[in-house]
């Protein structure tokens, strides 16, 4: 009872950045930023009474070792008529992510190395560059960002980071590392 | 020479692979060596041009699929050195066509071009803006006595679409860097006349670059100067105020007061009425998405000419794939993108131009409208 959609079709499209948003949100990190290459496959299902299913196939890459192909399947469920919650995503990712944990690391000991609390705005600037000792603090908005475009996702929005307009560290008496960020989400269908 | 990425899937296809390798003393990228590689592995190989169909034939006898992942090895090896600017300068005094450019600045490149190229390019009026900016196309016409078709090209419709003005630029400086060198371009240049409007939006594109960078519409204002812009692209005499727009000023979808409320709107629809017998194509230039968008959007009942309309897109995806492997979707808006109502590529071909396109540049999504300077050179050639 699942429809093949073709992978152009804006509904397709739609899914796959709402799926994107939740991988990043789970997956990705100040080493590893996950960005979607294509869509290869679409299936849309209408259930009876629950809503609308997507079952998607992801070709992903991650933008620190483009070479690399990592495949995801997605499935993102729409609740009928809920204009509040957020859509149910469950994700398979085929084969290991690259350990980062070196890089996790090296990240959190340069904050906690840093004099001030960091504050940084603009990232991308308006030509699209980005220092690459604020890279990993872009990758991290793309965390929040992600979590943010999945929360957000309905059949009638495609969400992409436009940019992240300010970052602020917050400074904490404990070891966690806390940053305030000011997104600019793009939404692609009402612009 | 090209770098093919193949995915391996079965033990024959692995051993196919290895066998392919040392018949051929092909130079593996990844793994480093044959006996490495691994079904379900990324397995990267470059190929030497003369080799280059005889691989892709075996793999295809094997049904082992590849990517091509490098189309041009020898490019990119090229890209990675210093340029050197000497063709630029020609053209245009050293204009450097892999920045962007704030408005001054492309007025006066346009001034230049004129100056350097009178043989053939004659910069013109269109109209006025909002807030009373001049609005030139550049006419890019080899005299003959013959009567030529047109193929117009606008940029810059929205403001936060930077590639798309350098991409105008590139065309331009493409056109005449190569007129009289390659076969092809000369030839578009003995049948065709090419104007092209870098910037249409240039109220927009000016308050993108002084206050707020990701501003879409012009700056007209509304609701007594609480508001402000009218987005373009939804505001022509298509369906107009129909789907996918906003009567709200405070939206980026708003499409005005009425079809054609705005002058700059006027100036293009004008300029395209006069000439609409000889208009060939209409191509509107945007970005992002990686798309080449077919009319209609506020209606998914195909054009007249549809099937016109997609063999000559696929065939540009195609070409356009050749050059970086970049893919880009073809289609109408109604299906790939969303439904809205007013766009200037819909009214030109429901006024009569058989060919009318909307192109969404690089990327999709990963830096959207801030895409790095280091991507309009390979972004242009590609679209080229």
């Amino acid at each position: 009872r699942a429809m093949e959609l073709p992978p152009g079709h804006f509904s397709a499209a739609r899914a796959a950045a709402a799926a994107v948003g939740y991988l990043r949100y789970l997956r990705g990190g100040p080493g590893c930023g996950l960005r979607l290459r294509e869509l290869r496959r679409a299936r849309r299902q209408d259930i009876d009474d629950v809503g609308h299913k997507y079952y998607l196939d992801l070709e992903l890459e991650d933008v620190l070792d483009k070479d690399r192909t990592v495949s995801c399947t997605a499935e993102v469920l729409y609740h009928l008529g809920s204009k509040t919650s957020a859509p149910d995503v469950q994700l398979t990712v085929q084969g290991e992510l690259r350990s980062t944990e070196e890089a996790d690391k090296e990240f959190y000991n340069r904050m906690r190395s840093l004099e001030k609390e960091l504050v940084a705005e603009n990232i991308p600037d308006s030509h699209g560059n980005v220092p690459p000792e604020l890279e990993p603090i872009h990758l991290l908005a793309w965390v929040a960002s992600g979590y943010v475009i999945w929360q957000n996702s309905t059949e009638n929005t495609k969400f992409h980071l436009a940019q992240v307009k300010h970052v602020q560290q917050v400074k904490r008496n404990d070891e966690d590392l806390q940053f305030d960020f000011v997104l600019l989400l793009h939404e692609m269908v009402s612009q | 020479d090209q770098v093919l990425h193949i995915v391996p899937e079965t033990i024959q296809q692995v051993q196919h692979l290895q066998l392919l390798c040392s018949t051929f003393m092909l130079d593996l990228w990844k793994p480093l060596l044959p006996e490495d590689i691994r079904a379900g592995e990324d397995l990267h190989i470059r190929v030497p041009a003369p080799l280059v169909q005889e691989v892709k034939d075996s793999l295809a006898q094997h049904m082992i699929s590849y990517r091509v992942l490098i189309p041009d090895v020898q490019k990119l090896v090229d890209q990675s050195m210093p340029r050197e600017r000497s063709n630029h300068r020609q053209v245009s005094g050293g204009y450097v066509y892999t920045e962007y450019h704030p408005m001054e600045e492309i007025y006066q490149w346009m001034t230049q071009i004129q100056k350097n190229n009178s043989e053939l390019v004659t910069q013109h009026i269109l109209g006025k803006t909002f807030e009373n900016q001049t609005m030139y196309y550049l006419q890019i016409s080899q005299p003959s006595n013959k009567a030529k078709k047109i193929i117009w090209m606008d940029c810059g419709i929205h403001a936060r679409e930077w590639i798309s003005p350098a991409f105008c630029q590139w065309f331009v400086k493409e056109i005449l860097q190569n007129y009289k060198t390659d076969p092809k371009i000369s030839r578009f240049l003995q049948n065709l006349d090419f104007y092209v409007l870098p910037v249409l939006n240039i109220d927009g594109y000016i308050y993108s670059w002084e206050k707020d960078r990701l501003w879409r519409k012009s700056r007209s204002p509304y609701e007594n100067g609480t508001c402000y812009g009218t987005d373009l692209n939804r505001n022509f005499n298509s369906s107009w105020g129909s789907v996918g727009v906003s009567f709200n000023c405070s939206s980026d979808v708003f499409c005005g007061s009425g079809p054609e409320s705005e002058p700059e709107t006027r100036a293009v629809a004008q300029f395209i009425k006069s000439k609409k017998s000889d208009i060939l194509c209409y191509l509107t230039i945007h970005s992002y998405g990686q798309l080449i968008l077919t009319p209609y959007g506020s209606t998914t009942k195909p054009a007249s000419n549809n099937e016109e309309l997609m063999q000559v897109a696929k065939e540009a995806a195609a070409a356009l794939k050749g050059k970086y492997g970049t893919s880009y979707r073809v289609g109408s808006t109604a299906l790939i993108l969303y439904n809205n109502s007013g766009s200037s590529r819909d009214w030109a071909h429901t006024i009569g131009i058989p060919l009318s396109y909307t192109f969404e540049l690089r990327d999709t999504g990963t830096h959207g409208f801030v895409l790095p300077a280091d991507q309009i050179q390979p972004t242009c050639e590609e679209t080229m």
